[in-house]
């Protein structure tokens, strides 16, 4: 009997080879480390032979017999082999100097493939090293405080607050730029609103606080992918933010 | 030896004969197959229900020992057991047109009853049939349609309506009660 109990059933179908798929694969890994399971597979085969063994049947056709010893008669082994066995080794050098031959046109081969795979991914990462420091260039620029923003009006407005939204919903990414923003009590902040198209409540994106120039950025604020967007907005808030917008809404934007 | 001449050499051990066939003896051979053949066709013949399908069994097995002897570990289990397996899985493979699964060399048994002379054969074969006569007949079925006809755990519970822990543990239990025969 197994001393793992809970492999007990399965050794019996694994001997029987009906065990399939993840369960055989299981039992395999344990009979791998398992002696006293591996000494009960071989009893389970022996058991499975003395059960063939009692099978009822009639004897073999005295045809096969003869056909069996034909069979043998031109397949000899032993003695017959041997007597061809120094013919064969002088075929030992030949088929070294072929086998050494086909291994250095494999690996030549070879060699030459990972060489143009390396230049590949060579120039391959120069390209990705360049947009990347082109990405953290813009980003910079982006949430600088010492940044200049200038919202151009028309000569005789006056600046009005804005936000601009850039989101990409197959990614989930976005940018929110603000600026002529008025500055808001203590504990107060703004809070940026993804309204879905779906119907679903408003999901807040971000808390932010304007700068001494009325500016604010939000940016790549973790967002789940394929959100579509019918409207962003921003309400004002406690500074940690709300789980649902507080009239009035500030400003709103249809996607 | 010649072929023409060979008479089954009763005296012989199972280990004896696996040894000259290593030595390339076709005459060993022939002593093996008036021993065993008729155990292998059997099981074979009960998997196929084929004769011509079962005699090709019966080739290919012996031909295999021929070319590999090595695959029966005569100081681990006894040749007619091993063969019966091997026979059995064989058919199997052949009955579902796959490739074998298990290879003979993998097939190992563990040391089980003396059974190389034809009264031991003979007395072992009375108590596995004595065993299945006594069995339940629900786990009787479940156990032959593993065995003979190759099916799995998952496909007699289907067929049988059975619940597959309940079939698994018939099988399992099955098989140990043959072992149990044999205890001393």
């Amino acid at each position: 009997m197994s001393a793992h109990e809970q492999f007990a059933d399965d050794l019996a179908l694994y001997a029987l080879g009906s065990l399939q798929g993840s369960e055989r694969a299981a039992l395999q890994a344990h009979l791998a480390d398992c002696a006293a399971c591996r000494r009960e597979l071989e009893h389970l085969c022996s058991d499975m032979g003395l059960l063939g063994l009692a099978t009822m049947g009639p004897a073999p056709p005295t045809t096969a017999r003869a056909r069996l010893l034909s069979a043998l008669a031109k397949e000899p082994r032993g003695r017959m082999v041997r007597k061809q066995g120094p013919r064969w080794w002088l075929l030992v050098p030949t088929a070294a100097v072929i086998v050494l031959a086909t291994i250095s046109v494999v690996l030549w081969r070879q060699n030459n493939a990972l060489r143009q795979d390396l230049a590949q991914q060579l120039k391959q990462s120069g390209q990705n090293q360049t947009e990347v420091e082109s990405a953290r260039e813009v980003l910079a620029l982006l949430s600088a405080p010492d940044a200049i923003r200038v919202t151009l009006v028309a000569t005789n407005a006056k600046p009005q607050p804005q936000g601009k939204a850039i989101y990409r919903p197959q990614t989930g990414s976005l940018v929110f730029l603000a600026t002529n923003f008025s500055p808001l009590p203590s504990k107060k902040a703004y809070e940026l609103w993804l309204v879905p198209t779906s119907g679903a409540p408003p999901i807040p994106i971000g808390v932010f606080k304007p700068d001494s120039q009325g500016s604010a950025t939000v940016l790549m604020p973790p967002l789940p992918k394929d959100l579509q967007a019918k409207a962003f907005a921003i309400t004002v808030e406690p500074e940690t933010g709300s789980t649902s917008p507080t009239m009035p809404i500030i400003l709103a934007g249809k996607a | 030896m010649g072929l023409a001449t060979t008479r089954p050499e009763l005296s012989l051990s199972d280990a004896e004969i696996i040894a000259r066939i290593y030595s390339g003896d076709d005459s060993a051979m022939a002593v093996l197959y008036d021993r065993y053949s008729s155990v292998v066709y059997a099981v074979a013949l009960r998997v196929l229900s084929d004769n011509s399908a079962a005699e090709d069994i019966l080739q290919d097995v012996f031909m295999q020992l021929w070319r590999k002897p090595q695959a029966f570990n005569a100081s681990r289990g006894s040749l007619a057991t091993w063969l019966a397996v091997i026979a059995r899985n064989r058919a199997i493979d052949q009955f579902r047109k796959k490739r074998p699964e298990v290879e003979a060399a993998e097939t190992v048994i563990s040391v089980d009853p003396d059974l190389e002379s034809a009264a031991d054969r003979s007395q072992a074969i009375e108590k596995v049939r004595a065993v299945l006569c006594g069995m339940p007949e629900e786990q009787r079925a479940a156990l032959e349609m593993a065995f003979f006809e190759g099916l799995t755990h998952v496909e007699i519970a289907g067929k049988t309506g059975q619940p597959l822990g309940t079939v698994k543990t018939r099988i399992r239990s099955g098989l140990l009660a043959v072992r149990k025969a044999f205890a001393v």
